[in-house]
């Protein structure tokens, strides 16, 4: 029993369980395991008839990671990199699996590319609704309380934050934008005051050098 | 066609896109008639995944009929019935040679970290996956096969990813002759990591979670002894005492990346997306592993750094085995054990969603309502 040879026993013998548990032990030897032994070289297994796959026709600018040769014969099409989310992708791409940049860059191209996409749905037929896309709706129809509360679900602690990581960046966004278009408002209103208050004093300038003309000019007049 | 695509994290939606077309001599367009929404897809979901690129289509557990094939295709034909592993591969790089599958190096140029998975982010290869109507299937002849007459796209669709995958876990497990094995995680791969390791032969199978429904499964499914953490103080200290001051002789890790346990660990992670995976259950696993004991991971995690604890790890001189599972090289054993109904894959179906009210079915799973296991989804075309 751990602190000597003998192992500490079962609850059910081996017979015992051999009855209760259909199939129990039919994999036993490890040659019946398909994954034993892990390496096994074979090559009439997988249907392969190439040493080499057929290329896809090659696309220049396909990103891959630099820790391939060349671009794999075969690869996904879906989504090219494009906008400010694509160039930072494309930046991380210069850099090895094994460096934090290349996977950190990546991070900031996904939150950046939902930026992007957000703002440009917003130009479309169909924008971007966090209600529908969430799929909050279907709350009402799974049993929310019941499944959530008395059952001591670890998960609970947590789960507050997720509509924080859902609708802050909207918050946030909501709030920047406001702040901007008041900052807009009180700038032209300070512009427009700056300006008025500008032509004030051109006006106030150009009157006394009318002035100042007019009596340097009686001044000449009267020592002729 | 109809296709659930990816708006930023927390948020997806079904959109018009255009069918897939033949872009490799060996591709195959497959027509979808059920796909499944696996634990993993929420790493996606939850914006963890780096290179998740908007508009994508998730989806890597689908079966289907044959819609149209490329001009080198051989082994399957236009109206075949098909299922499709998650892993894309080419069946003959030094990966594939050896039986490594998941591994194959000819099919993502993004990384050589992980091999191709259908939708499943630009990090494993850019490809669309099977949450639609139809999907592009690469290299035709070495990854679908045949659906066998006697088999229901049910059980199917459950063998492309979860059923294998723990199955494969056990496996790595390296189980002998009446051992004790803890799984963590009662989701779909550690249900079927369970029942697999009593085909092994382990002489306890006890499985750890927090979700009491699912620990339920556990015990009705899998047949197994169970654990809710949340009702002891100390898991480890738990499980240690359970065995007789030994230790589990094997531990799979079936949670991955979003593991609960741990409030930091978890917001760390999943939330602020500072670490690759909450190695919560991973720590677990090392510590109430015995001495000279094997840790199986087949959770996923992502490829940033995590706070392992691999001091432990070292000191008790534990065997880790882990991978994506290579998973075709397990359907001949495991469809025999389908047909001999030593595991009925599809009892741990717990909805089934049309495609158009995937959002719905999405955030269902992600916040665990409804007591959901496993939610296949339907594309209207099937």
């Amino acid at each position: 029993m751990t602190y000597t040879p003998d192992k500490p026993p079962l609850k059910e013998s081996l017979d015992e369980l051999r009855a209760r548990i259909p199939g129990w032990g039919a994999d036993l030897d490890p040659k019946d395991r398909p994954s034993d032994p892990k390496l096994e070289f074979r090559t009439d297994l997988s249907g392969a008839h190439w040493r080499f796959p057929d290329r896809q026709p090659d696309d220049d600018r396909r990103e891959r990671s630099v820790e391939h040769q060349f671009l794999t014969p075969v690869y996904g099409t879906t989504c090219p990199r494009r906008g400010l989310s694509g160039a930072v992708r494309g930046l991380a791409y210069r850099y090895s699996e094994g460096r934090a940049a290349h996977w950190l860059l990546l991070m900031l191209g996904d939150r950046i590319d939902a930026g992007e996409n957000h703002v440009r749905s917003f130009a479309t037929l169909r924008p971007d609704n966090p209600v529908t896309e969430t799929g909050v709706l279907g709350e009402f129809s799974r049993h929310p309380v019941r499944s959530r509360f008395g059952r001591g679900r670890a998960d609970l602690a947590h789960q507050w934050l997720d509509p924080v990581v859902v609708a802050g960046p909207w918050v946030a966004a909501g709030a920047l934008a406001v702040k901007g278009g008041r900052s807009l408002v009180r700038n032209r209103a300070a512009l427009a005051a700056a300006g008025a208050g500008a032509a004030r004093a051109v006006g106030r300038l150009a009157g006394r050098v009318r002035r100042r003309t007019s009596i340097s000019g009686e001044i000449r007049a009267g020592s002729r | 066609m109809r296709a659930m695509v990816y708006r930023g994290p927390y948020k997806i939606r079904v959109e018009e896109k255009d069918r897939p077309r033949i872009e490799h001599p060996n591709d195959a367009i497959v027509r979808v008639t059920r796909a499944a929404i696996c634990g993993s897809d929420l790493h996606l979901y939850h914006g963890l995944m780096p290179d998740t690129r908007i508009g994508h289509t998730f989806g890597h557990e689908f079966v289907g009929v044959v819609d149209e094939v490329g001009p080198t295709v051989q082994n399957v034909q236009v109206g075949d019935r098909v299922m499709v592993p998650f892993n894309i591969f080419c069946g003959s790089c030094w990966y594939c040679a050896r039986g490594l599958y998941s591994n194959c190096h000819n099919v993502n140029p993004n990384a050589t970290a992980v091999g191709g998975i259908y939708g499943y982010s630009h990090t494993c290869g850019g490809y669309d996956g099977g949450q639609a109507e139809f999907v592009r299937v690469p290299l035709a002849d070495v990854g679908p096969a045949k659906i066998p007459d006697w088999m229901d796209d049910d059980d199917a669709v459950l063998l492309t990813d979860a059923l294998a995958t723990g199955y494969f876990g056990a496996q790595l497990g390296d189980i002998a002759e009446g051992d004790v094995v803890v799984v963590f995680g009662a989701g779909p791969v550690g249900l079927y990591a369970a029942l697999s390791s009593w085909l092994m032969g382990a002489g306890r199978v006890i499985v750890v979670d927090h979700l009491d429904y699912r620990l339920e499964k556990a015990r009705t499914f899998a047949h197994a002894e169970t654990l809710n953490f949340t009702e002891v103080g100390d898991v480890v200290l738990h499980l240690k005492r359970d065995t007789g001051f030994l230790g589990a002789d094997v531990v799979v890790d079936a949670v991955g990346a979003e593991a609960d346990g741990n409030f930091l660990q978890h917001v760390t992670t999943a939330k602020l997306k500072l670490q690759g995976g909450s190695p919560v259950a991973l720590n677990w696993a090392i510590d109430s592993v015995r001495k000279g004991g094997t840790i199986s991971v087949v959770g996923a995690y992502g490829p940033l750094f995590s706070a392992v604890k691999f001091g432990d790890a070292m000191n008790k001189g534990l065997t880790l085995r882990m991978n994506q599972c290579p998973v075709k090289r397990q359907w001949p054993r495991l469809f025999e054990h389908v047909r001999q109904g030593y595991i009925k894959p599809a009892d741990i179906v717990t909805h089934r969603v049309p495609l158009e009210h995937i959002a719905e079915a999405y955030h269902m799973f992600s916040t665990k309502l409804d007591d959901c296991i496993k939610t296949l989804v339907l594309p209207s075309a099937a």
